[in-house]
């Protein structure tokens, strides 16, 4: 009880920051936290979707261009799409209905059927939007991959999702698929979208495939618990695991999308993430266009100038992005971003670690409004705990949990029971019960580690959090050794074992260091075979071979040589320990350490 | 400082980020971003590097004029000689 009292005590470091409903320029969505919430049912939420014509099930991509291109919303922009050179695209729901039902038409012809993996690598260009709609109108599983990644991510996530097709483009093609693809038998066909130069040999010429494809596709009968989605998410250990989730999911989407998010059907709406991650594709893609919502697009990088020109120039009104893109934006000055005025701008939302309160704060002096963090992850399929437009903001919170969520901080005793935890400010494990449309069914292939995740109707989310007597929740830290860095999270054994491969590596050990920026960034220990020196020399020919195998996003940002690596008695490397004498913290309970290190 | 010596300097602090790159591969009109694949991490990491190993304070606002070789050179050299 003692941190019970710990936290009464502590002083709230930020003042509120408070909402009036009344005085916001359009009505939320969620204008009453706590009646929406009792009035919440997951079938009235269901209802808001069409399902299948003549009932023949619910299908992602029907949902969110099928059944608007059929109506009033046929002619309106879907996505608008801002190319890296100044090159815009609007496509409307019509278009976007045409070239997925020409994608799909694709597949079949190719013989890739419902239930085959059709994985996408490629940056965020139109092609990546049709083949995702595609995908799913022919019940194939779809599986996005961040383009920054190296060829060793892609490679294991392809091996581990049995990819039977792959949409890439001539560039990535290259550079990361040619020299892994003799290790996918499973890759039937590679789709390249050129880019003026000549197709790779063993490939499909993607647009002229398409071209030659009828617009009309009929979506056959999906069960709304057919897979549709294959996220890859990372453990401490063993390989990344593959969250599915199913078509149904897209009733978390919509419904979420309306309530956290405050979407509305005149919205512009703008979501940072590349939908290589799984706010990307709930949120970059089925969110705003089951809601009839106008999204932007854009293929370039961050870049704080260009992001602010977007936003006035597109006349964004909900912008949803990461908490290290604002921190960068923080260090840029909020002078960029007050030189342009943006009247249409009017929810700021935010995700990926948590928002710190200054950022939270920083989004008032910069634009006028604050920035409401929201919580969830892959295996959650869709925003679970939230800052509503119409609830006060406790800056450094993450909110509260959504209409049809029950969230709750609980402690597992030693004999695997779980305890909830009622009384407020107490630490423990934040869980889910589960019971929404979107939770993952399953890590692909390892359902002892899906298993893991679940203790009676509870999903325990490996995060640890505190609840406030308010109830608020409050983000801790994580249970496990995962890295969470510029809102992604990285598995230290993915990287410990590229390190490993490289010949003057003996050991290595990979932690999240704290960073005020990225959140986290990934650093590794290593012990060197005999016959080697630390140099720096051999710190960056180590780097460059962690960058070259895994991508700037997953390998290491920095290198530190150590005689020998803690270790328990079973040599099970002790990244705790690690990091506590990195951060100069009290090492704890050293007992089980080898002795000797 | 002639744009050789400053073009040498500029790809020591982009080998200290992005250590896999061979500068003889890289054209001077190239976009760095979307050549090396570097992310933005290592973007902000090597204009820091810059900053130190000119003397020079990068503004932020600045980062847009410097996604090719041959701009930052064009942008050092201006910077240097101003002061």
């Amino acid at each position: 009880m003692n941190a019970v009292r710990a936290m009464r005590g502590k002083a709230m470091p930020y003042e509120p920051i408070v909402k009036l409903p009344g005085a916001l320029r359009v009505p939320p969505n969620l204008a009453d936290y706590a009646a929406g919430r009792a009035a919440f049912t997951w079938e009235a939420a269901r209802a808001e979707l069409d399902g299948l014509p003549g009932g023949r099930g619910l299908n992602i991509a029907h949902e969110a261009v099928d059944r608007h291109a059929r109506g009033a919303l046929a002619g309106k922009v879907a996505l608008r799409w801002l190319g890296k050179a100044g090159a815009v695209d609007a496509l409307t729901f019509a278009r976007l209905a045409a070239e997925s039902s020409r994608f799909a038409n694709a597949l079949r012809g190719l013989g890739i059927g419902a239930g085959d993996r059709v994985f996408a690598l490629t940056g965020r260009i139109p092609q990546l939007y049709f083949a995702a709609l595609g995908a799913w109108k022919n019940r194939s599983v779809l599986c996005t991959l961040f383009s920054a990644f190296g060829p060793e991510p892609i490679r294991m996530r392809m091996a581990l999702g049995e990819a039977a097709a792959l949409v890439t483009t001539e560039s990535l093609y290259r550079k990361k698929i040619a020299q892994i693809r003799g290790e996918l038998p499973a890759l039937r066909h590679v789709l390249v979208v050129r880019e003026g130069g000549a197709l790779p040999e063993g490939t499909l010429d993607f647009d002229a495939l398409l071209a030659g494809q009828s617009d009309a596709f009929e979506i056959p009968p999906t069960d709304p618990e057919d897979m549709a989605l294959l996220h890859f998410t990372s453990g401490t250990t063993g390989t990344p695991k593959g969250a599915v989730h199913v078509h149904a999911a897209v009733i978390a989407h919509h419904v979420t999308g309306k309530l956290a998010l405050d979407l509305h059907p005149d919205d512009i709406f703008w979501c940072t993430a590349d939908p290589g991650w799984v706010t990307g594709t709930s949120y970059g893609i089925i969110a705003p266009l089951s809601l009839g919502v106008t999204s932007i697009v854009d293929e370039a990088d961050f870049d704080p100038e260009r992001w602010y020109e977007i936003l006035a120039r597109e006349k964004v009104s909900v912008w949803y992005t990461a908490p290290t893109a604002i921190r960068m934006m923080m260090k840029a000055g909020a002078d960029l971003a007050r030189r342009q005025p943006l009247p249409s701008l009017r929810f700021l939302s935010s995700v990926g670690e948590p928002l710190n309160p200054e950022a939270v704060r920083w989004g008032v002096e910069a634009f006028g409004l604050p920035f409401h963090d929201n919580w969830w992850q892959t295996e959650t399929g869709g925003i679970m705990v939230a800052n509503f437009a119409a609830m006060d903001i406790r800056p450094g919170s993450m909110g509260k949990p959504l209409p049809g969520i029950e969230a709750a901080v609980v402690q597992q005793d030693g004999d695997g029971a779980l305890t909830v935890l009622e009384a407020p400010g107490v630490e423990g494990e934040l869980a889910l019960k589960r019971g929404w449309p979107s939770i993952f069914r399953d890590y692909l292939g390892q359902p002892e580690r899906y298993a893991k995740c679940f203790v009676g109707d509870w999903y325990l989310t490996g995060d640890l959090a505190r609840r406030d007597a308010d109830g608020y929740f409050w983000f801790v830290g994580r249970k496990d050794d995962v890295i969470k860095t510029s809102g992604h999270l990285i598995g230290p054994f993915e990287v410990e074992s590229v390190l490993m491969e490289h010949p003057a590596v003996a050991e290595a050990g990979v932690i999240g260091k704290p960073d005020p920026v990225a959140f986290e960034v990934v650093k590794a220990f290593v012990s060197l075979r005999a016959g080697h020196e630390p140099s720096e020399a051999l710190a960056r020919e180590i780097m460059a071979h962690a960058r070259r195998r895994l991508g700037a996003v997953v390998a290491p940002k920095e290198i530190s040589f150590s005689p020998s690596l803690p270790k328990t008695r079973s040599g099970k490397i002790m990244r705790r320990l690690l990091k506590a004498r990195e951060l100069g913290l009290p090492e704890g309970d050293i007992s089980t350490l080898e002795a000797g290190s | 400082m002639t744009n050789d010596e400053i073009k040498a300097k500029v790809l020591a602090a982009l080998a200290a980020v992005a250590p896999e790159l061979e500068p003889d591969q890289l054209a001077p009109g190239a976009n760095l971003r979307d050549e090396l694949d570097i992310d933005s991490m290592d973007a902000l990491n090597f204009l820091v590097g810059l900053s130190k190993a000119f003397g020079i304070d990068v503004p932020e606002a600045d980062y847009r004029k410097l996604s090719t070789l041959d701009a930052i050179v064009g942008y050092v050299a201006a910077r240097i000689g101003k002061r």
